[in-house]
């Protein structure tokens, strides 16, 4: 197969450069700037600093604190990422099948995408208010003295419910679009092969949605690591106390609220190692499987 | 084209006036929202109407922990305000950072103004200030934990607000209990029931002096039998439904207060005029904060919570004679007494105290009076403030291990282990950033 291609090799280069210029100042200059605030400890304005090596990296290895919030994460990220996921692709395929009403309905389902995390921090906020949040007394109705911001587990359950809720909408406007991009020939075929549902679901229909879901899937980690943050913040009313926090947070709450920039730094280095190990793993061993058309 | 050389025209013009008028402008960032804000806002406006020659501009900056991150790295760029409010926690960070800072106690003298700290009340004086004694930060915001009760349900159940904790336990908390209320609430558990714990009981908090005498080996004592007491003592009223607790946030645990479900609150001395103004169902007033009888029988004063203002260094000695005369007019008692009214947080010195006293201020409101009586009762060795480096995580910690003990996650032993462990761990690594 013959490639086109540019005949010099400098045109290239050259409208490359502004997008690498852009990499350049906004991402590897600062994380050069991280890497090397890991190795200090240093004032925070900046009058005092002392080389410590790997001191930084070795206390967050011994920390246990570190630890529980490192297991938090991951659950927080899974359980997420597999409900915004589920809950959205259900959407998709119920709302594909409607036709009366279908813009309504579409419209409807994708509204909250249009909140910002911060409001929607705020609206879980209000639902989950102890004396009288709307949610709050439903749990206590059906036995389960919902508690935010005391109880860990209550605290984080809001969080997993306000951070689904508020990625549902994008993931089903993928979705929709997903599926009505399978050729209509491939579903009457699979309608005549097949007279189950779920059956035509599973075998046909998922397969070609592979792709997108695939792409769906590196969003939504990404979105449950990093992007809940306005969520999270909101939620615990800016005090960490005893309640759950991400990776992310805790880099905020060190580095920010706390000025240690040294410690901080090798957070957010020990952050970076782990979402290019991440998105090695997915494009080495997911990327294979899939399909694209 | 036009327009632009009618800007051009504008700008000249409003430079050369500028000059003719020569007024000094500086900055003031400060982390005041809402009514407190206002209030803010007012007095700097009473300062640029005093005079002539200088103009201040307040600028709201977030939370108290924003704020000091914003005046951080404005520093950092070179574009520092010329004054920097700074709370209680982030006092070390500050003061430590020799140079970021010009001390009050010199900006004011070296500029003409007259200056005694002696004049200052003496639970607010040395906060701010150094090993020495020297002033470094301008208490401005400065409040006490008090005790706020609801009158209607101490007389319904039958008893007086509790001087010490053994009468609260024994006496008042199963009466109120009887009563149908929640005895007890408080607002902010490192604040309240460690930093004042120690304050009140006149303990020490922190080797090297509390931490005045240096970040070098400062280490935290807050691992001993008295704190671990009180905080099983809590444990005990929650079991027996004497005390809830609502969270780290200061406010779920003021609203039940306010609805009268809890009788009696632990807050900020600064709370009143909030509460005056929220015409309230019931009555309420306000005591000092309770004591250990089996701790010790001579109370003390308690250390002051809030926030100071700093004179950012790096500015023009024009702009320096400028904060010098602001922080002038901020002492000044009329100054004082206004804030004090409108806010409920105690003037600082000695002399506005007394106008509000001559006033009638306190015969009208007796409760307003709690926090700055509270800070005046006889100091110990313990009592002047604490300077500990990192000070806003091992807060952190606390409300961190306290949540723990408080929803039966940990023990109370295992939680004050985990919480000196930590704490001095961040101390060592303060330590090391000040070299």
């Amino acid at each position: 197969m013959k490639r086109a291609g540019f005949t010099t090799t400098w045109l290239p280069i050259l409208l490359l450069v502004p997008q690498l210029l852009i990499i350049a100042v906004f991402f590897y200059w600062p994380a050069v700037h991280a890497l090397q605030s890991s190795f200090y400890l240093q004032d925070p304005f900046g009058f005092g600093s002392t080389y410590v090596g790997l001191e930084n990296y070795t206390d967050l290895a011994q920390s246990s604190e570190y630890l529980k919030i490192t297991r938090f994460t991951v659950v927080f990220t899974l359980l997420v990422t597999f409900f915004s996921l589920a809950l959205a692709l259900l959407l998709a395929v119920k709302a594909d099948t409607v036709i009366r009403g279908a813009r309504t309905y579409r419209t409807l389902l994708m509204w909250v995408y249009a909140v910002a995390p911060p409001v929607a921090g705020f609206i879980g906020l209000l639902m989950f208010n102890q004396s009288w949040g709307p949610l709050t007394d439903i749990a206590r109705a059906i036995g389960w003295d919902f508690k935010l911001g005391v109880n860990f587990n209550d605290t984080a359950t809001a969080m997993v419910i306000v951070s689904v809720w508020k990625q549902v909408p994008v993931n089903f406007i993928f979705f929709l679009s997903g599926l009505q991009s399978i050729p209509k020939s491939v579903r009457e075929a699979a309608l005549i092969d097949n007279r189950s549902a779920s059956g035509r679901f599973w075998d046909v229909t998922f397969p070609l949605l592979a792709p997108t879901g695939f792409f769906l899937l590196i969003i939504n980690i990404t979105y449950a690591l990093f992007d809940t943050f306005g969520i999270i913040d909101t939620l615990v009313k800016g005090e960490p106390g005893n309640n759950p926090m991400t990776l992310v947070y805790k880099v905020y709450v060190d580095g920010f609220r706390g000025n240690d920039l040294g410690g901080s730094s090798a957070q957010s280095v020990v952050l970076m190692v782990l979402v290019l190990a991440l998105t090695v793993f997915q494009f080495r061993l997911v990327e294979r499987r899939i399909h694209y058309t | 084209m036009k327009n632009f050389k009618i800007s051009v025209a504008a700008a000249a013009f409003a430079m050369t006036a500028n000059v003719a008028f020569a007024e000094t402008n500086i900055t003031w960032w400060h982390a005041m929202g809402g009514a407190l804000g206002e209030t803010v806002n007012k007095i700097a406006e009473d300062f640029n109407a005093s005079q002539n020659d200088y103009q201040i501009t307040p600028v709201f900056k977030g939370t108290y922990e924003e704020a000091l991150t914003a005046g951080i790295a404005a520093f950092r760029a070179g574009e520092q305000p010329n004054i920097l409010q700074v709370f209680d926690a982030g006092a070390a960070t500050v003061i430590g950072a020799k140079g970021a800072t010009i001390p009050v106690q010199d900006l004011l003298t070296d500029n003409g103004a007259a200056f005694d700290i002696n004049e200052y009340i003496s639970g607010v004086r040395y906060f701010y200030a150094d090993s020495e004694g020297k002033m470094i930060g301008m208490p401005f915001n400065s409040s006490s934990p008090v005790m706020y009760y609801n009158v209607d349900a101490l007389e319904k159940a039958g008893v007086t607000a509790p001087k010490t904790w053994e009468e609260f336990q024994s006496i008042t908390a199963p009466a109120l209990k009887e009563a149908g209320y929640t005895a007890l609430s408080q607002s902010h558990l490192p604040w309240i029931f460690t930093e004042n714990f120690m304050s009140r009981h006149n303990l020490p908090f922190a080797t090297n002096d509390n931490g005045y005498d240096g970040a070098e080996g400062t280490e935290i004592l807050v691992n001993n039998d008295a704190i671990k007491a009180h905080f099983t003592a809590v444990t005990e009223w929650q079991k027996n439904g004497y005390f809830e607790w609502f969270g780290t946030g200061w406010g779920d645990n003021q609203t039940p207060f306010e609805d009268g479900k809890v009788a009696i609150w632990l807050g900020s001395s600064g709370s009143f005029g909030g509460l005056s103004k929220k015409d309230l169902p019931f009555e309420f007033s306000a005591t000092y904060l309770p004591y250990w009888e089996s701790v010790t029988s001579e109370p003390k004063q308690t250390f002051i919570g809030g926030a100071s203002l700093f004179a950012m260094a790096g500015k023009d000695a024009a702009e320096n004679k400028a904060t010098a005369a602001f922080f002038e007019f901020l002492t000044k008692p009329e100054t004082q007494y206004f804030w004090h009214q409108e806010t409920g947080y105690v003037p600082i010195t000695k002399a506005a105290y007394q106008m509000a006293k001559a006033d009638g201020h306190y015969d009208r409101a007796p409760a307003a009076e709690v926090g700055i009586l509270q800070l005046s009762l006889p100091a110990g060795e313990n009592t002047k403030g604490y300077r500990m480096g990192f000070y806003v995580q091992i807060r952190d910690v606390m409300n961190r291990e306290y949540g723990r003990i408080l929803t039966g996650e940990t023990s109370v032993e295992d939680a004050f282990n985990n919480i000196e462990k930590e704490a001095n761990q961040l101390l060592a690594r303060f330590a090391k950033t000040q070299s």
